[in-house]
């Protein structure tokens, strides 16, 4: 197995907070990892570490096989990034932006035009290239941002929450270039904020509070889970949840979609348990079933434990 | 350094300059504007708007309103009928000064006496004020000289004479018009002005933007992006000499006395202390309105201290000892020099070599503490 992405150790603070605390990681050639985590996780810390846009306080990172702390601008023309925020140029055209970080990546003007050409038919911008790129619709400019991203084609890409804001639609496209991207063999480091586009990568992170709680396929991690997951369906959830934690097996309820996912040790012997407690607080219409857990139970009850 | 990134740069950002309409008609007209207010609103004190009460109403007494009104420093505005017309039109502001002429002026004259005259005049604006009053006492001087010289005749005695006899010869701007000293320091004002909210804006915008990210993951390097970015700020710098030179030649009949190609070599020396300046603020400032409130504490002092208004001589010492930290000071003083008096290096060079220091001081500064990084 190559090596892509790897972490020992990686720390970087800011003022009393440890933003990445003691990081230690491997990916391999050829996976789209999937980085999982809430708001102030130290996902994007992580990711502008690895691409040398930030300075490590201890620790180190090798991007195939390069020192990112004592040779960023070599892992830099390496490797590409795609901030969290929408950062090209909106008073240039689509053209003018590709050409423009192709030039900055040290591309020759005869594999520009081809690869450029390439890239906008697939990523279906072909009709745009002259249109400024403040003119597109939100799903467009992502597509933008990530062709400029592959230009020099980079092995790996790293991108920081490339689809949050994005509408479904746009979101699954985006999806559907990232597998072909990774099919010609980039490597894809992608943070996000949904459990959907995690279930698609080949192994997920789940990080928190600067650190990495568990590492494993979608199914490892949700194997790993201990226990089993009661859905409820019901009236009056605010007043479900509080009842149902008060029984003592059950280890966590959480808001999931339109209904309730209790994690407990059995599913078979917990639902009578669960009627009871509802009924008491005059509940009557609820419905219970035992389902598989999602990546997101697992994640739940990895941040609960 | 890799010329073909720089370049990139920098055509992006001729690109970007050009297609923003806006900025590029106040890039090009603010400069332009600001040469035709200073050089109108700095003419001189002249044509005050003057009340007469003239008790006289003799040939005397209109003798001695003529040489007021030939000086061109006071027009005959307003006639009164007394005191308290004098002071109605000086209060209300419709009058800046006031001549009372007594009863008895031309038959005190008659008599040898000396007859008193009242100018009274608005000192609110000082400046102003001080001119009006020196020269009434030098119209007052001059009429005296007049009839005592017309005595002397009548009466067949000699001429007295008058003790010393200064000549007064005004060199450089012989014709003494403010425009001719106003215009040149606009011109510096406006490179000092333009240049540094310019490099300061072009990379502000890109942190606000969130694309100076995206530059910094990238394998530029700083020394580079700085070229490139500085490469079309220096163009646009030169359009804005060019025109205000023009502007001053055409318009104000203002002509450039000395070397052009040596002002053009001085402009290059200015743009390393306004462009470090704005990158200097870049780098502390996060957004463009932090940038701005900045900036402000570097602009609005410097001017002050230049010498563009009040003459650097004639500040308290400390205040003295901070304008020659200023860079606007020396390039006053270069680009005064060549324009109006006509010289050159041999008696500019020490201004040309400190400002060329100030620049690579603050330039070098700057680019060091542009980092390739976020945080």
């Amino acid at each position: 197995m190559r090596v892509a992405l790897q972490l020992t150790g990686l720390t970087r603070r800011f003022a009393a907070t440890t933003a990445v605390d003691r990081l230690s990681l491997d990916v391999a050639s050829g996976e789209i990892f999937a980085l999982v985590g809430p708001d102030g996780a130290g996902k994007t810390t992580l990711m502008r570490l690895l691409c040398g846009a930030l300075a490590a306080d201890e620790g180190g990172a090798l991007v195939d096989g390069i020192d990112v702390i004592s040779q960023a601008e070599r892992v830099q023309s390496a490797i590409g990034y795609m901030p969290q925020r929408f950062s090209l140029y909106p008073d240039l055209s689509v053209m003018e932006n590709l050409r423009f970080y192709g030039t900055i990546f040290g591309i020759s003007r005869s594999d520009f035009e081809a690869r450029a050409r390439s890239l906008l038919v697939d990523f279906a911008l072909a009709d745009f290239a002259d249109r400024l790129a403040e003119a597109l619709s939100g799903g467009m400019k992502q597509k933008l941002a990530l062709a400029c991203t592959l230009i020099h084609r980079p092995s790996t890409i790293l991108l920081d929450e490339p689809t949050a804001g994005v509408d479904p639609v746009s979101r699954r496209e985006f999806w559907r270039l990232l597998y072909g991207i990774n099919r010609s063999g980039t490597t894809i480091f992608v943070s996000t904020p949904y459990m959907d586009e995690a279930e698609r990568a080949t192994r997920v992170a789940f990080m928190t509070d600067g650190k990495i709680v568990s590492v494993g396929t979608p199914a490892e991690l949700k194997a790993a889970l201990h226990g089993e997951v009661v859905e409820v369906r019901c009236s009056r959830y605010r007043d479900a949840r509080r009842a149902l934690h008060g029984i003592p097996s059950v280890r966590s309820v959480e808001m999931f979609g339109d209904a309730l996912h209790v994690l407990v040790d059995s599913a078979e012997t917990s639902i009578s348990d669960f009627r009871r407690q509802l009924q008491a607080i005059g509940i009557e219409d609820g419905a219970f079933r035992s389902v598989p857990p999602s990546l997101e139970d697992a994640f739940v009850a990895k941040l609960s434990a | 350094m890799n010329w073909r990134r720089a370049w990139t740069i920098a055509r992006k950002e001729y690109t970007q300059f050009f297609r923003d309409k806006r900025t590029v008609a106040a890039t090009m007209l603010l400069p332009l504007i600001q040469v035709v207010l200073y050089g109108y609103l700095s003419s001189d004190v002249r044509y005050q708007p003057t009340v007469v009460w003239d008790l006289s109403r003799s040939a005397e007494s209109r003798h001695l309103i003529e040489a007021f009104t030939n000086s061109q420093y006071f027009s005959m505005k307003y006639r009164a009928q007394s005191m308290g017309g004098v002071v109605r039109r000086i209060a209300d502001g419709q009058a800046l000064a006031g001549i009372v002429i007594p009863p008895n002026y031309a038959s005190l004259l008659h008599q040898g006496k000396t007859p008193q005259v009242m100018v009274a005049v608005d000192a609110s604006d000082a400046t102003a004020a001080r001119t009006s009053l020196s020269v009434a006492q030098a119209i007052g001087a001059s009429v005296s000289v007049g009839i005592q010289r017309k005595a002397a005749i009548e009466r067949g005695i000699p001429i007295p004479k008058v003790g010393v006899d200064v000549r007064a010869r005004a060199w450089y701007n012989t014709a003494l018009r403010q425009e001719v000293f106003i215009v040149p320091g606009v011109l510096a004002l406006v490179m000092q002005f333009t240049m540094t909210f310019l490099s300061m804006s072009t990379i502000v915008r890109e942190r606000e933007l969130g694309t100076l990210e995206q530059l910094v993951v990238s394998p530029i390097r700083s020394s580079e992006l700085m070229l490139g970015k500085m490469l079309p700020l220096m163009t646009i710098g030169y359009i804005n000499v060019t025109a205000i030179l023009l502007m001053a030649v055409l318009w104000f009949g203002v002509p450039v006395a000395g070397s052009v190609l040596l002002l053009y070599f001085t402009v290059l020396v200015f743009f390393f202390t306004t462009l470090g300046t704005g990158i200097l603020v870049s780098t502390v400032a996060k957004t463009y309105i932090q940038a701005i409130q900045l900036i402000q504490f570097f602009l609005m002092p410097s001017m002050l201290l230049s010498g563009f208004i009040f003459p650097v001589d004639a500040m308290p010492v400390p205040l003295q000892a901070l304008s020659y930290l200023v860079p606007l000071t020396y390039f006053l003083v270069i680009v005064r020099g060549i324009i109006i008096k006509g010289i050159g290096v041999e008696y500019l060079w020490p201004q040309i070599t400190l400002l060329a220091a100030l620049g690579l001081g603050v330039f070098i500064f700057a680019v060091t503490r542009f980092q390739k990084r976020i945080d």
